[in-house]
């Protein structure tokens, strides 16, 4: 069984007369020990899917979904209090801006310990001790002066990893990284997703990558959605789907990566914006914009279909030329 | 630390001589001198009137008073009234607490439910309850102390008869002034003789509760808006969803690491709000009857008791200081990041 599974999940905002679908029927599952990439533009919903899940959307969504399981737990029906257990402990998650994740106040070694204190019921001297392991696993030099110190007196790249250290001080199943390397330099941005990988290897947890970043996925994770406006719009292994895409926007967003564009051409972009809450159109999301769009699609909303090595939501998949 | 401190040490010492200039000057601004007024309407021999301003000090140019006043206060003098004779220190510290107490009272009662409606208000956003106590906030604020006194007293003391009219105690009880502060020393004499002083220690409180209420309203206001506008900027910070993402409880995300961030801008204001009380005091002391230095201080303005003025208002002025300097430290330990300020 896997270890998060996540069916037909809707994530709304706004009144009751005029509501903004963030998310709309996802569905995605995540193994133990496995590493699943989720990317799309800003404004596809990868955010505020896991905060969905996470219960962090604090009653300003209403969340819908046919099923939302971790572990076991239907987290559609569990209390706050036991979500509360399971939130911080089972599945943790660490933000994109470092700089404003850790609060000012306190300092990293008050932060590192609360979660203990809390999840663990760790005191004193093993308290002290272990929030000095967990910054030493995250590789934080001079670790055990740096416990008393506070995030201002922190570049990014060490407050992220003190937030990594908060992350997986309770030996999660499941983190979740949002955009973990998108505020950072290129120099650290490597160094940070190397201790991502490692701890994820060696705490054999699950990880989520949520990212814009197509390169950071095809080198790490074993399987990936691409989100489109609040939709998954391709899912499957990543060598598959780098090798070939099936959705047209896949395609496009590869085609974007400059390593993937040889020769004298011009970057390939694909023009125009994510639809927003008033410009949806009534057909397939991407219509506006996909370079292959025929009739049926701007008519009719295409479904996910399976494939035997993932899914794709639309009408003319791109393995089956001869449709087209 | 230390070092924080001291930089904030001497960035006192000019704003006290300021202080020192004004009293001086504001007080020999208004017409009529000392002797004047003692004398009221008898008409005085210009022989005597020249002779008593000479035993005065006061017949010196006035850089020079003002020279002198400076070496009394460098030397540790504060002088004595010039109607009383007893020194200005003595009458100041035998009147002090009165005021304190008040002042306590009203800042607590501000802090405590300025807090409270501030966070509750800002946690249910747009509710009936946060447009509730915000209207209240905003009328509360733009009360005349006088009027809200008056109205107090009207309808808790004259109409249902619950709390008394004015002064610190009832006439029946006689309770030495042990600290000057009439509830500890109601409550030790009631313990120390019960037949004798019994239901002392709750009289006191009745006395205090309106003028503690009427002190308090517009600090309490000032804080209740502060405490909400601030909860709501830092509640949308990230860092609050990272304490939730730990999987804290609400509770603790809001008092511990939404509030402890939220009342830096807070405890200034409370701190700017010392200097309204004082000034509140007066008013307020007036109405109650409330033996305190703002009735002191009204009395000595209108004797125009120069050193008692002088000294008292400094004295106040010097306090006024002293607490919004606690509160910059304060504010230090609140905010990391001003502390290693450099």
């Amino acid at each position: 069984m896997s270890l998060l599974q996540i069916k037909n999940l809707s994530v709304e905002f706004g009144s009751d007369k005029n509501p903004f679908r963030a998310v709309e029927g996802l569905d995605l599952t995540v193994d133990q020990g496995e590493i699943v990439g989720i990317v799309g533009e800003s404004g596809s919903g990868k955010s505020v899917t896991m905060m969905a899940m996470m219960g962090l959307l604090e009653g300003q969504g209403r969340i819908v979904a046919d099923q939302l399981e971790f572990d076991g737990k239907n987290l559609l029906t569990i209390s706050a209090r036991e979500r509360r257990k399971i939130v911080g402990k089972d599945i943790s998650m660490i933000f994109q801006d470092p700089m404003t994740a850790l609060n000012p106040s306190f300092t990293v070694g008050y932060q590192i310990m609360e979660v203990l204190k809390l999840h663990q019921g760790l005191r004193g001297a093993a308290l002290k001790a272990r929030a000095l392991e967990l910054m030493e696993m995250v590789e934080i030099p001079a670790a055990a002066s740096r416990l008393s110190a506070y995030p201002h007196q922190l570049s990014g790249g060490m407050s992220q990893r003190v937030a990594i250290a908060m992350a997986i001080a309770c030996n999660p199943k499941l983190l979740i990284a949002d955009e973990p390397t998108t505020a950072l330099d290129v120099t650290i941005q490597a160094q940070i997703m190397e201790l991502l990988v490692s701890l994820q290897q060696s705490q054999n947890m699950a990880l989520i990558l949520i990212t814009h970043d197509l390169a950071v996925v095809a080198e790490v994770a074993q399987r990936l959605a691409v989100m489109y406006a609040g939709q998954v719009a391709e899912m499957g292994k990543v060598p598959d789907i780098f090798r070939h895409p099936t959705h047209p926007y896949t395609e496009a967003l590869l085609k974007s990566i400059p390593e993937h564009s040889k020769g004298a051409h011009r970057l390939s972009t694909l023009p125009g914006i994510v639809p927003g809450q008033y410009d949806r159109p009534s057909g397939c999301l991407l219509s506006p914009r996909c370079p292959y769009v025929q009739e049926r699609c701007r008519a009719e909303r295409p479904a996910l279909t399976p494939l035997p090595q993932g899914a794709v939501r639309c009408h003319f998949p791109l393995y089956d030329k001869e449709s087209r | 630390m230390f070092s924080f401190i001291l930089r904030r040490l001497g960035l006192l010492l000019p704003t006290f001589f300021g202080i020192t200039l004004i009293t001086f000057g504001l007080i020999r601004l208004i017409p009529g001198d000392p002797v004047e007024v003692m004398v009221g309407e008898r008409t005085l021999d210009p022989q005597m009137h020249a002779d008593a301003m000479h035993r005065l000090g006061l017949d010196k140019p006035i850089y020079l008073q003002y020279v002198d006043y400076l070496h009394n206060l460098a030397t540790g003098h504060l002088g004595e009234s010039l109607v009383t004779k007893d020194s200005v220190w003595k009458e100041f510290t035998t009147l002090f607490p009165a005021t304190l107490e008040l002042a306590v009272m009203a800042m607590l009662f501000a802090a405590v439910f300025g807090l409270l409606a501030g966070v509750i208000a800002a946690i249910k956003r747009g509710s009936i309850f946060d447009h509730g106590v915000m209207g209240l906030a905003l009328t509360g604020f733009s009360m005349p102390i006088f009027w809200w006194g008056l109205i107090l007293i009207m309808f808790f003391s004259v109409k249902l008869g619950w709390t008394p009219v004015s002064g610190r105690l009832d006439l029946a009880f006689d309770i030495a002034p042990r600290t000057g502060f009439m509830l500890i020393d109601a409550w030790l004499a009631e313990a120390a003789d019960p037949s004798l002083n019994a239901g002392a220690f709750k009289d006191a409180l009745k006395h205090l509760i309106l003028p503690a209420i009427v002190l308090g309203t517009i600090p309490l206001a000032v804080i209740a808006r502060m405490t909400r506008s601030s909860m709501l900027e830092v509640l949308r910070e990230d860092y609050v969803r990272t304490a939730r993402a730990k999987g804290l409880s609400p509770a603790r995300v809001i008092f511990i690491h939404t509030l402890r961030n939220a009342m830096i801008p807070v405890l200034t204001v409370m701190g700017l709000q010392v200097g309204t009380l004082m000034g509140g005091a007066v008013l307020t002391e007036t109405i109650f009857s409330w033996p305190g230095i703002g009735k002191w201080l009204i009395d000595a303005i209108s004797r125009r008791d120069y050193p008692v003025v002088q000294n008292g208002i400094l004295m106040v002025a010097t306090l006024v200081i002293l607490v919004n300097f606690i509160v910059d430290i304060l504010y230090g330990i609140a905010n990391p990041r001003i502390r290693h300020a450099k």
